[in-house]
């Protein structure tokens, strides 16, 4: 795959080093090229990116606030449509929080409507920009500032919200799921929802150094271990038909992908061994 | 020219046809609903060809009509009470990010309890977003206003987003007669809009609603306040063009028989209309009473007040809300604004009624006051 070297996302932005999510949004900006409308929730992105009077957004960018991004989306792309400009592509981000949690009516509503629009959400499964809080998107085990381990605690002692398959529910024609480090599958999907012709949705998993715990240096190499241990996995679905875009030679344990994360350091094997059977049972549905 | 029987929510939608917005996102609420009825009606009839977003919720409604404004297009929208105070938080972004927006809102009263019926508690809680408000008193009105609404709020020095208020059921579901401009004449007196600051275009990107630190929110929000001044005089000056274009024209404020008033009732809205019938049956008997209808309550025509008022003696002001804990929002602004001897009066919440009966009361009570705030109508505990 040929990446274009133009970048549309400038440097110099406030985000961490090693941040996950302007890697992705980068990466996006790559597959959807100049003629893009981007629509940004509130959250980590908006804020490092358009500290007025400056801004890191080569391409037109609008943001409104936390829970509206579909919404705001929605609004943007009938105007261009009412303008005679149905050509530029229409993309929104959101965090896990804005999307999964406080933005979830709006973006189903967006996506029941049938807008021609490309929703992605960038998922560092917590609210990272409040200070790691919980979020509906938060994995088992994870210890947030809302969900902290302590005597009576080990952390969020629930899943995650599974937003890809609540979004496909939504019988929208493209679906997908993406990892930062597995650059070339991330942006052959933008540039597929991109072409298709109505509302689509692609879930992004973003490692989070600072909140997640681990090294700067480390982001990608923490996305791959999500994926290669199955606890993230990369699929897409296609007008209703799931299918895998990547399977791992050998399902790595969970293990080696949580216990390099601060998040999940406190672990016992109790608990570990509950993760590793729920993504057991995940990764056999569906063929990994 | 066609005259009409109608609503005032037709007569909303009847001027919004002729605005022509591009984007409609609209969601249903009593006593707004039929505005969003009409204006699908005349999308699916091809009457108009704006962009109608059947959103699922009024957060989304404002939310959408943001980014189409923000996308640089005309916008309509429309709610009421609830579906406002769900708004809320967007209500301050659209006037923050200077989008033109026009929104109607049917005046109706708030939960809890819940209750459909009309007082002005809803747009009143919004007083502070730096929208402009502009309150109708009958289905003409309401159909001017929303016109000249446009004509204010895309005016390049203002950029404000402007709320046209009509009460709910007493306009909203009442009808009466209305002159619809034609087309060509509106078209003249409203052209196509094109956002000049905001317009999201690949070819010249601009970044809109970013994050503004300590060091830049404050100039930015005195920019509202500066846009919000200089709407006093625009206002003024559309509502004049209108009246060259059209035959009628509304002002800031419609001073009634306030000349050698002793006392002059002051209101908005519907309520008007009760009041300069009882005030003439006032005349007739050869009492001085008059009335000062406001019809922009935000920006507050201080000095048009002070100018209608300056031979008053007294005034009782009629508030169809109430701040807790210091009374109605009108009379504490014309006690901020001027030094006249005023007393408030709160009628009207959810929906009770307010009838020449209650304006006797009203008027006995600016002339022989016993306490500042009186709620009117009340009944025995």
């Amino acid at each position: 795959m040929k990446i274009p070297e133009e970048e549309l996302l400038a440097p110099g932005h406030r985000g961490c080093a090693g941040c996950g999510a302007t890697i992705g949004i980068r990466l996006a900006l790559k597959a959807l090229g100049r003629n893009t409308v981007a629509i940004s929730a509130t959250g980590c992105l908006e804020v490092i990116t358009t500290p007025f009077p400056e801004t890191a957004w080569e391409i037109p960018w609008i943001h409104v606030a936390f829970e509206n991004a579909g919404a705001v989306a929605s609004g943007v792309e009938r105007a261009m449509k009412a303008k005679g400009m149905d050509d530029v592509n229409i993309v929104a981000f959101g965090g896990d929080g804005g999307t999964a949690d406080i933005g979830f009516q709006s973006l189903s509503g967006a996506m029941e409507r049938g807008h021609n629009l490309t929703y992605i959400c960038y998922d560092n499964e917590a609210y990272m920009n409040t200070g790691i809080q919980r979020s509906g998107s938060t994995p088992y085990g994870a210890s947030t500032t809302t969900s902290p381990t302590g005597k009576k605690s080990f952390g969020e002692d629930k899943p995650k919200k599974n937003m890809p398959l609540i979004m496909a529910a939504h019988g929208i024609p493209y679906v997908a799921t993406a990892s930062i480090s597995y650059p070339e599958d991330f942006m052959r999907k933008v540039k597929k929802a991109s072409e298709v012709d109505g509302p689509c949705y692609i879930h992004l998993n973003q490692p989070c150094t600072t909140g997640w715990g681990y090294e700067a240096s480390k982001t990608i190499e923490l996305g791959r271990l999500a994926v290669e241990t199955g606890s993230w996995m990369l699929y897409e679905v296609v007008d209703g038909e799931f299918k895998l875009t990547y399977k791992p030679q050998v399902r790595k344990p969970v293990k080696e992908y949580l216990s390099v994360q601060k998040r999940f350091k406190h672990l016992q094997d109790k608990e570990l061994d509950t993760i590793q059977k729920y993504v057991d049972q995940q990764c056999k549905a569906v063929g990994i | 020219m066609i005259k009409k029987v109608i609503t005032s929510n037709q007569a909303v939608a009847e001027a919004v046809k002729l605005a022509k917005p591009d984007v409609i996102p609209v969601y249903p609420i009593t006593p707004q609903t039929t505005i969003s009825e009409y204006l699908a009606q005349y999308v699916a009839d091809g009457d108009i060809d704006s962009e109608y977003i059947r959103v699922e919720s009024e957060h989304s409604a404002l939310s959408a009509s943001v980014g189409a404004s923000g996308a640089g297009v005309r916008v309509f929208t429309a709610t009421s009470s609830q579906g406002l105070m769900l708004m809320h938080e967007i209500i301050f972004a659209a006037a923050g990010m200077r989008l033109p927006i026009v929104m109607a809102n049917a005046n109706r009263a708030i939960s809890a309890p819940i209750n459909i019926w009309n007082d002005q508690q809803d747009s009143i809680a919004q007083r502070d977003s730096g929208w402009i408000q502009l309150y109708v008193e009958n289905a003409q009105e309401a159909l001017d206003t929303t016109l000249q609404a446009y004509k204010i709020a895309e005016n390049e020095d203002i950029l404000l987003p402007t709320m046209v208020c009509l009460d709910g059921f007493y306009l909203t579901h009442t009808v009466e007669p209305a002159e619809i401009p034609d087309q060509d004449k509106v078209d003249n007196f409203l052209p196509k809009y094109h956002g000049k600051y905001s317009f999201l275009d690949p070819k010249q990107p601009a970044s809109v609603g970013t994050l503004a630190d300590t060091e830049h929110y404050m100039e930015i929000r005195y920019q509202i306040e500066e846009a919000m001044e200089k709407a006093i005089n625009v206002i003024k000056e559309v509502d004049s063009q209108f009246k060259n274009d059209f035959g009628r024209g509304y002002g800031l404020i419609d001073a009634y028989k306030c000349e050698d008033a002793d006392i002059v009732l002051i209101a908005m809205g519907s309520i008007c209309t009760t009041l300069r019938y009882t005030i003439d049956q006032y005349r007739e008997k050869g009492e001085k009473i008059g009335l000062l209808k406001i019809k922009s309550y935000r920006p507050f025509p201080v000095e048009e007040i002070k100018e209608a008022l300056k031979n008053v003696k007294k005034v009782g002001v009629l508030d169809k809300n109430i701040s807790f804990g210091i009374g109605g929002a009108l009379y504490t602004d014309i006690k901020a604004k001027t030094d006249i001897e005023a007393y408030n009066f709160i009628v009207g919440l959810g929906g009770r009624d307010i009838n020449p009966k209650e304006v006797d009361e009203i008027i006995e009570k600016t002339k022989n006051p016993v306490k500042d705030i009186s709620w009117i109508g009340l009944k025995e505990a």
